[in-house]
């Protein structure tokens, strides 16, 4: 086991590099931060001038030392300050992570509420009519984008039923509500799918046939056999998706004005306030990679068939 | 006394099912291709004539779908934005297809240096969740359709390399192939005449079951103001654009909401049919479980 958390480790710096220097390069093609500057601060400067604020920055020099130099910013926490607040941007990325975490949180909890029940319901029906609503609900769910679901959302419940806030964070427990349901609704499409095919799977293994042939309650069979063993395969997939939630937010953020980390990344685009889209999209992937990281190591760690097969081999 | 009439009818297969969805959603796909074709053809109004006089109308007979803000029609508008929404999800599966699937057979069939230095690289791209790479690309290109498109095929490419390499690994040791090379084939004789047509199924079938995808998520990108920029027609920028209008004419924003809601369901269904015609494998061992 320890072998294998070192081994992993081993292979994830690499990737970290290859994230910082693929940012790194998007970021310079992008402008000439000086030139930015000087449109959003609206004066004029000298090429004298830009060349000692050059100078001043480091843009100077050759690329690879840019790199190197701006590598190490990154390890301590400096990633420049903002083109238009002139705010370090790393400290305004830590500020508006909670509130991303927060709704990434509510999102998943209501997928799990929606997704399990109804993806065992569907297994255990197959082919019936309950089975086939289900499958059709989550067909829909999948070809509506978030973007629609959040504006119908708003239509009906803020602005025809006048029942929860437009926008914000302002409006309490109130205000999370639409957007983590916009969120959920499009996971629990994808995942309830995922839950019928794992159930069903396990349903058709012999073992189960061997229990129904002992006699055991079918809901016995389903709870305490069935559910066990496909809940593992279920927790790893959902976790996964942990990951590409964080990074599907910035829509959602943005159309209700959610202070997390994706409106502020979405805000930056129309500033050309690059630092802010790099601190966004560096720090997302490493978040991104490391809950993947920790998914695989705690699933290899529960599950005694991988577990074993990797020391095995 | 009137005969009884006996006729024997065949039992329809799955096949036969399978034949039969796949005309209909085909039909379905080459209608929205063909509105996307002849778009300029088949909008009542000009698309782009601005009407201050008659700006957000409900819909009525002359304006089936009502009309936006500076009085155009939004039929017009949804005919025409199939075309910006519709070709460019195409274009993009098609480039993700090609560059994945020529990144993927060159890997597996090459092995070596190549292949582990192109995996690490697939492994940085895929380390970006979702859309964030995206959204960074697009905005460093600033805007356009192309560049969203360019834009989402930064993202896109590793997963269809992944998919073709582990083919062409899975059949690289098969005995046709290593007959072929016995009897004298070149590299890319294997390549065209024997790794291609093997490995194509599994590589289509994940593209036509991500046109859908990929469609909402140009859309997506449009309506962050990082796609096609208004006035051109497009479904998730017109979105954009009637966002403050939602409360007192959400027509402005159900019509190209349902339009891209249709569109993409219909691509799904018929991705899910072509799955399983070119797959049966899958769907039988769906069927056994």
């Amino acid at each position: 086991m320890g072998k294998y958390i070192a081994q992993r480790l081993i292979q994830l710096i690499p990737i970290l590099l290859g994230i910082t220097l693929l940012s790194f390069i998007l970021m310079n093609t992008a402008a000439d931060a000086i030139d930015v500057m000087e449109s959003n601060t609206g004066g004029i400067m000298s090429e004298g001038e830009k060349e000692q604020l050059r100078r001043e920055l480091g843009l100077d020099k050759p690329l690879p030392e840019q790199y190197i130099m701006w590598l190490a910013g990154v390890l301590r926490g400096d990633m420049g300050e903002s083109f238009v607040s002139g705010q370090p941007v790393f400290s305004a990325f830590i500020s508006k992570l909670p509130a991303t975490i927060y709704l990434t949180v509510t999102s998943i909890l209501l997928t799990i509420l929606i997704s399990i029940p109804l993806g065992i319901l569907s297994a255990v029906k197959q082919n019936r009519p309950l089975d086939y609503l289900i499958r059709f609900l989550s067909f829909i769910g999948n070809s509506l984008p978030n973007f629609f679901v959040s504006l119908l959302l708003i239509y009906f419940f803020s602005l025809k039923l006048k029942l929860l806030p437009v926008m914000g964070s302002a409006g309490g427990w109130k205000s999370v509500i639409l957007p983590t349901l916009t969120l959920a609704l499009s996971m629990s499409s994808k995942y309830t799918r995922q839950v019928r095919a794992t159930v069903l799977e396990e349903l058709n293994k012999d073992y189960v046939l061997g229990a129904r042939a002992r006699g055991i309650k079918e809901n016995r069979i389903l709870v305490f056999s069935v559910l066990r063993a496909s809940m593992l395969t279920i927790m790893t997939l959902l976790a996964l998706s942990v990951g590409s939630l964080l990074g599907g937010t910035a829509i959602v953020e943005s159309i209700f004005m959610w202070d997390g980390v994706g409106k502020m990344a979405v805000d930056a685009i129309a500033m050309r306030d690059y630092p802010v889209i790099q601190v966004y999209v560096i720090w997302m992937a490493v978040i991104y990679v490391c809950v993947n990281l920790f998914t695989d190591i705690i699933y290899h760690y529960l599950d005694p068939r991988i577990r074993l097969g990797q020391e095995r081999a | 006394m009137k005969r009884k009439r006996i006729t024997i009818r065949k039992k329809k297969t799955i096949k036969d099912y399978t034949r039969q969805k796949m005309i209909f959603f085909g039909i379905l796909v080459l209608g929205i291709l063909g509105v996307a074709a002849f778009a300029p053809w088949l909008t009542p109004y000009d698309p782009y004539a601005q009407d201050l006089g008659s700006a957000l109308q409900p819909p009525n007979a002359k304006h089936l779908l009502g009309t936006d803000r500076y009085g155009r029609d939004m039929l017009s508008r949804v005919i025409m934005g199939s075309r910006t929404t519709v070709f460019s999800a195409l274009l993009l599966v098609v480039i993700i297809t090609i560059a994945g699937g020529i990144t993927g057979i060159l890997c597996g069939y090459k092995g070596g240096k190549l292949d582990s230095l192109l995996m690490r690289i697939s492994d940085i791209f895929l380390a970006f969740p979702g859309m964030v790479f995206a959204i960074a690309v697009a905005s460093v290109m600033r805007g356009g359709i192309m560049n969203a498109v360019v834009a989402l095929a930064c993202i896109s490419w590793p997963k269809y390399a992944r998919i073709a390499r582990s083919q062409v690994m899975a059949i690289k040791s098969a005995p046709y192939m290593e007959a072929a090379k016995l009897s004298g084939a070149g590299a890319g004789k294997m390549v065209i005449k024997h790794i291609v047509p093997n490995i194509a199924g599994p590589v289509i079938v994940t593209a036509v079951l991500d046109i859908g995808t990929m469609m909402m998520e140009i859309a997506g990108l449009s309506f962050l103001g990082l796609g096609a920029a208004p006035p051109t027609a497009e479904w998730g920028s017109m979105m954009s654009s009637g966002r403050s209008m939602l409360q007192t004419s959400p027509w402005v924003i159900l019509s190209p909401g349902c339009a891209i809601f249709l569109t993409v369901m219909v691509f799904n269904l018929a991705g899910d049919t072509v799955r399983d015609i070119l797959e049966p494998r899958q769907r039988q061992r769906k069927r056994e479980v």
